[in-house]
This record gives C-alpha cells, structure tokens and sequence, in this order.
C-alpha cells in the first residue's frame, strides 16, 4: 500500500483551507467564462497568470485547472437553454441539449450533463491515478534525444490537429520556436535577436506572451462581433433526471468517460475533440440515430462526459512527460515555471505534494461543480444578463494592471499589447495562436536538447534512430508530417465508395 | 429576434465550426420562422453563414509574404551569429534552422494558400478592434505619467459607449464603479506599485 501514501498525503495537501478555497475560486471563475460566451479557458487562464505570482505553487495549478474543468460545466448551460455554446467543446450538446430544451426537459438535459460530466471527470481522476505514475516511471530513462523527439512530436501534433490551415499552425509553431531563442544563449552566453535592448536580454516572459496572444488579441477579436445581452431563459425546474433518463444515458456516460480520457491523453486532443468525437459514436451506435437532433438524452450526456474526461486526462501528458498535449496545458506549463517547478517525470518523484495534491483536487472541485451546476444552476444563468459591452474593458484593464504586477514595469504591459495586435491579426488572417503559445513554451526544452544530443552523437543525426524510443517517435512524427499529404487522396477514394459524409467532423480549437 | 441571431460567437477559445458539413451537402438557407426547428447540420450551417466574410487570396499572399520576411530576417541574422557545426554549434544555427522552415512554410503557404478561405476580410466592424488597440497604446503612453485612473476612466467610456453601444448613464455610472473597484483592489487591497495618481 506504499503507492497509496502519497495520494493520501495530496488529499492533506487539498485540504488545506487555502488550497480549498482557490479550489473554489478556480472552479467558480471557470464556470462563469463557460457561461459567458467570449472568453474560453485558455484566455481566461492567461489573464488570470499574475494571479499566481504570489501563491504556493500548487495552490496556483489547483485554481487555474479549476478554471479549466469549471469551464466544461458551465458552457454546457447556455448550450442548452439558449443554443449559444459557452465553449468550444460544448457546441455540440446544443443539437440535443436544445431541443430537449423546447421539449420543457432542460433540467433533465442540465442534470444529465452535469452527472456526466461528474462521472465522466471522476473517472478521468482514477485513471489518471493509476496511469500518471507508471508513465512517469517509463520517462525517467528518457535523454535528451527522447525529449527532442517528444517535443517535435508535440508541436507537430498540436499543430496539424489544431483548426484552420495546417500549414498555417505550422507557421505559428515556427514563429514561436523563433521568439524562444530571443535572449542570452545558454550554451554560448551570446545574445541573439536582442537588437541591443536590455529588457530583451534575459528572452522574453512567457506571461506577456500568453496574456497578449490569448487574452488581450480575443478580446480585440471579440469587439468585431457584438454580443448583444441574451435573452435570459425561462425557469430552469426539475435539474434531477428521471431513473429512465438516466438509464437511457448510461450507455453514453460510460463510453463517453473512456472515449475522453484516451483523446484527452493524445497531443493535440482535448476536450473539443473528445465531445465531437462521443457525440458521432453514439449517434452511430444508437438503434434509431434519427431520434439525434430531436432531443435525445444520449447525445448530452455523451459528449459533455467526454469534454470532461478529456479535460482530466490531458493533465497526464504535463504531469508526467512535460510535454503539454494542448494550448491550456501549455498554459500551465509556463504557470509551473513561473514557480520554479519543470513539469515532467521527475515531479511525482521531487513533488509528490504538488502532483497528488492537483490530482485530488480535482475531486473536490467536481463535487463543488456538481452542486453549483444542479441547485444553483438558476444563479448562473442570470450572469448571462452582464452585457459583453461592459465586460470587455473590465477584463481588459485587468489584463494591462495584471501585466503591471508582474514585475512592476511597463515594458510587460507593452508586450501584452504588442501580442496582443499579433494574436488579433493573427487570428482575422487564420493562424491559430495556440500552437506558437506551445511551440515557444518547449522551445528552450528542444534546443537545448536537441544540442545536446547532438554532442553525445557526436554530430551525427543519424543518431537519433539508434535509440528506440526517440527512433519510434521521429518515425512518428514523419508519419504526422506525411499523412496530411496522402489523407485527402485516401478520403477522396472513400467517399467516392460509400458516399457518406460525416457532419460532426468539427476540428479542435487549442 | 431569436437567440440565435446572438449566437454568432461561438469561439470560445478560436472558431469551431469550420467545416461541420464535410460532405458537401450544406443545406440550403433556411427560412427565418423554421429557425426553431434546425436540425444540427442546417444549425451549423447557419452558424458558418454568420461567421464574418471570409478573405481572398490578397490576405493569403500578405500574410505570406510577412511570415517570409520575417523568416529572411532571422535567417540572415542567424547567419552572422555564426552557424558552426551540428557537433559544435554556434549561437545562430538552431535559429537558422528554425528560419529556414519558416521561409519553406512562407512559400507554400504562398502559392498553395491562395484559395484558401480561412482568412477574414476587415469590414466596417473591424474599427471597433483599431479602436480599442488605440485607446489600450494610448493608456500605456500616458499610464507611467498620470497614472491609471484617468486613463482607466477613459478607456472604460470609450469602449462602452462607443464600442459598446451603452446609454450614456450605465456607461457613466459602470465606468466610474469599475475604477474604483480596481483603486480598492490594485492600491488598497494588494498595495501593488500600479502607477496612480490618487
């Protein structure tokens, strides 16, 4: 019972009035920008970085993946009742969750997903449990040749899975592997791309770079459209399902939890994917698919289990390779750093109050989700009446003054605005930001590595292939890098056989 | 007025519904008084229909061009950091490799880019972002000066009335609560070091 220890100990560390109480905050925080459309997890975290300056590490990651996983309930609740997804991985509850809206079964739509979504996060905890460990144990003999070939593999996958252009996503990872390199050299000592400017010689902060591109550019991107206040809903009663409903959706809420717990591990997965990915296999499997679209129970609770899941699950990645599977772990990944902690195999071993504690926390932070999304779902909704007029300069100057604190200057608010006019440009000219947020949070990791495995070959390239792992990977990732060529040639031939076409084929956001 | 007509922002952390009907059979446009009854394809549809124009082959080729400036840059710049060998690199080879796939990326994305649609066009409501990057420069011009309440202030009635289309009264009275709750905050409370002419 030694590996049970520590993860008794994280539930000391979890409790912990603190820790319980950012928990709260976290979880509060993320299911209200889950309510509100506009801001998504990834922004919000970003903004809220300064937050963490101040705070003991894991209290930080306790309150930031609150923000994460609060977001998966709470863009459920505007999916349902007003058919404006909150969340990226909610859109696809709305063709269900709506209807059975107008059919006056929203509570039971709300109540499934949020049982769902419990037993679907619950279950990614256990996993993640019992998986997180064993992987960690297999990365610790990873060298410097693995890492390299790890963190290509990464950015590849976040890049080519990630939506719009792939090419485009490509060119974001580029221009972030580039800014990575700005700063003194660490081998060489020699500044590069500094142009002489002291404020660059130390490189650039990671926390301007994610407040402009994620924060500030889409709240710019956000000003193009208007958010008009919405309506607010009718009387949301009876949030308990029904012993049939939740029979009828058990199927669902099983195969969704496993389903979004292994799409929640894969680089580049994530929590959009997983609820696209449930919301087309139940459709598939059910006995009369046309009943999807019409309000059927299973296509709730399917994919708000999976989005859940997969929130979970693409923690292990993080935890136990450094290497974060999508836009928000790299979020958490710079959040880490700032506090001096390197995620990777090392943390279970060197930080077992700090990983086990995030893990539990997760527990309690689903039942405090649970409880506010069934009695006080009323509460939320009434948020929805905060107009997006009066919002956007609120999380605005947070984002300027926030950027201040970090370390008293304004050359980091000048940053943040800077990013954030790329990642509005950005963002109109189709490039993502999420893969350059990544590419440039393991830049410094793959060159360094990626040196330093060269000196051990002796300068040889070749020699990434006589180690097994980093061999498996690169092939790997030639594989990702070749496949988009040969896909559209492979599907051209499929539906030329069968004629089918598959309408829930909706790509990941990072 | 539908919920729907709001619901033009789906983008909850980048746009999703990019191609929902892969298949090719996009249904046509749906009458407004059916709204209610969409199925989830004609719903994504719409969605698509919503989202603002998409850009042509100009934007390809200027974005393009801009990745492929700033790739010649880093490589020229790389190239007199000193490459080295891959046994003995000098600072700029990892650069140089770097930039050197972005000049690739620069190019195909130039020529096989240009009849891609995932581009927006600027419109008439791309004033209201320009707008708000101004006033956001114009605040961290002025903020080591006079501080943030003022231009705090300014900013919060700016983007409420004019971007945001508020009466002048909410506008008034949200700006000042908004400035003050972050004097309690930032100043009071957290004693953070946030210029502040007060």
């Amino acid at each position: 019972m030694d590996f049970l220890n520590p993860v008794l100990n994280g539930f000391v560390v979890v409790l912990e009035p603190t820790n319980l109480l950012y928990c709260l905050i976290g979880v509060v925080i993320g299911m209200l920008i889950g309510v509100l459309p506009g801001l998504g997890p990834a922004a919000t975290i970003a903004i809220l970085l300064p937050l963490t300056y101040n705070v003991e590490p894991v209290t930080a990651i306790i309150m930031l993946a609150g923000i994460f996983y609060g977001a998966q309930y709470g863009g459920t609740i505007t999916s349902v009742l007003l058919r404006l997804p909150g969340e990226a991985s909610s859109v696809v509850t709305v063709f269900d969750g709506y209807q059975m809206a107008k059919q006056g079964k929203a509570g039971t739509a709300l109540g499934l997903a949020a049982i769902g979504s419990f037993i679907g996060g619950t279950a990614s905890i256990i996993g993640l449990t019992f998986l997180a460990p064993v992987v960690a144990s297999f990365a610790l003999d990873f060298g410097p040749a693995e890492y390299s070939a790890l963190a290509l593999l990464g950015i590849l996958l976040v890049a080519t899975i990630s939506n719009g252009a792939k090419t485009k996503a490509l060119i974001a990872a580029a221009v972030g592997l580039l800014l990575a390199t700005v700063g003194r050299d660490v081998f060489t000592g020699e500044s590069r791309f500094t142009f002489g400017s002291l404020n660059l010689a130390d490189g650039i902060d990671f926390v301007p770079i994610a407040m402009g591109l994620f924060g500030l550019g889409e709240i710019l991107y956000n000003l193009e459209e208007r958010h008009r206040a919405a309506k607010a809903p009718s009387k949301v009663t009876n949030v308990w399902p029904s012993k049939a409903d939740l029979k009828q959706a058990s199927g669902a809420i099983t195969r969704g939890s496993v389903l979004g717990f292994l799409l929640g591990i894969l680089p580049g997965g994530g929590a959009t994917i997983a609820s696209m990915a449930s919301y087309a296999m139940e459709k598939k499997r059910a006995k009369q698919p046309e009943r999807f679209g019409k309000g059927a129970p299973e296509g709730v609770a399917g994919p708000e289990t999976a989005n859940n899941a997969a929130a979970t699950s693409s923690f292990i990645p993080l935890l136990t390779l450094g290497i974060p599977a999508n836009a928000t772990m790299a979020l958490m990944f710079g959040a880490l750093l700032i506090q001096g902690v390197t995620p990777g195999p090392q943390l279970v071993e060197q930080h077992p109050d700090l990983f086990w504690g995030v893990v539990n926390s997760m527990y309690i932070g689903n039942i405090l989700l649970l409880i506010m999304s069934l009695p006080l779902v009323g509460l939320f909704v009434k948020i929805l009446r905060v107009r997006a007029a009066i919002l956007a300069p609120v999380t605005a100057l947070i984002t300027l003054l926030g950027a201040y604190t970090i370390n008293n200057s304004m050359f980091d608010v000048t940053l943040v605005v800077v990013f954030g006019i790329v990642g509005y440009l950005m963002k109109k000219f189709g490039f993502e930001p999420g893969p350059l947020v990544l590419a440039f949070v393991l830049g410094s990791l793959l060159e360094s590595s990626l040196r330093r495995s060269l000196l051990v070959f002796g300068g040889d390239p070749l020699g990434f292939f006589s180690r097994p792992i980093s061999a498996a990977l690169l092939i790997a990732f030639v594989l990702v890098a070749v496949l988009p060529g040969i896909r559209p040639l492979l599907a051209k031939r499929k539906t030329a056989a069968t004629g089918v076409d598959d309408t829930t084929k909706i790509k990941e956001t990072v | 007025m539908t919920p729907l007509k709001e619901s033009n922002s789906v983008t909850a952390g980048g746009d999703t519904l990019s191609d929902v009907t892969s298949g090719g059979n996009a249904p046509g446009p749906v009458p407004d008084d059916s709204l209610e009854d969409l199925t989830a394809e004609q719903l994504a549809a719409q969605w698509e229909d919503e989202k603002p124009p998409a850009a042509g082959a100009l934007a390809n080729a200027a974005s393009s061009l801009v990745v492929l400036g700033v790739g010649v840059g880093a490589v020229v710049l790389s190239l007199a950091m000193g490459l080295g060998t891959p046994a003995a690199p000098e600072p700029g080879l990892w650069p140089f490799i770097i930039s050197c796939v972005m000049v690739l990326l620069g190019l195909f994305q130039l020529v096989m880019g240009r009849h891609n649609r995932d581009a927006e066009k600027f419109t008439r409501m791309s004033a209201a972002p320009v707008t708000g990057l101004v006033t956001l420069a114009a605040m961290v011009a002025v903020m080591p000066l006079i501080g943030f309440e003022l231009p705090s202030l300014v900013l919060c009635i700016i983007w409420m009335k004019f971007l945001g289309g508020e009466t002048w009264r909410s506008t008034l009275l949200i700006s000042a609560i908004v400035v003050a709750a972050f004097y309690g905050i930032f100043v009071a409370a957290l004693g953070t070091s946030i210029p502040h002419l007060f």
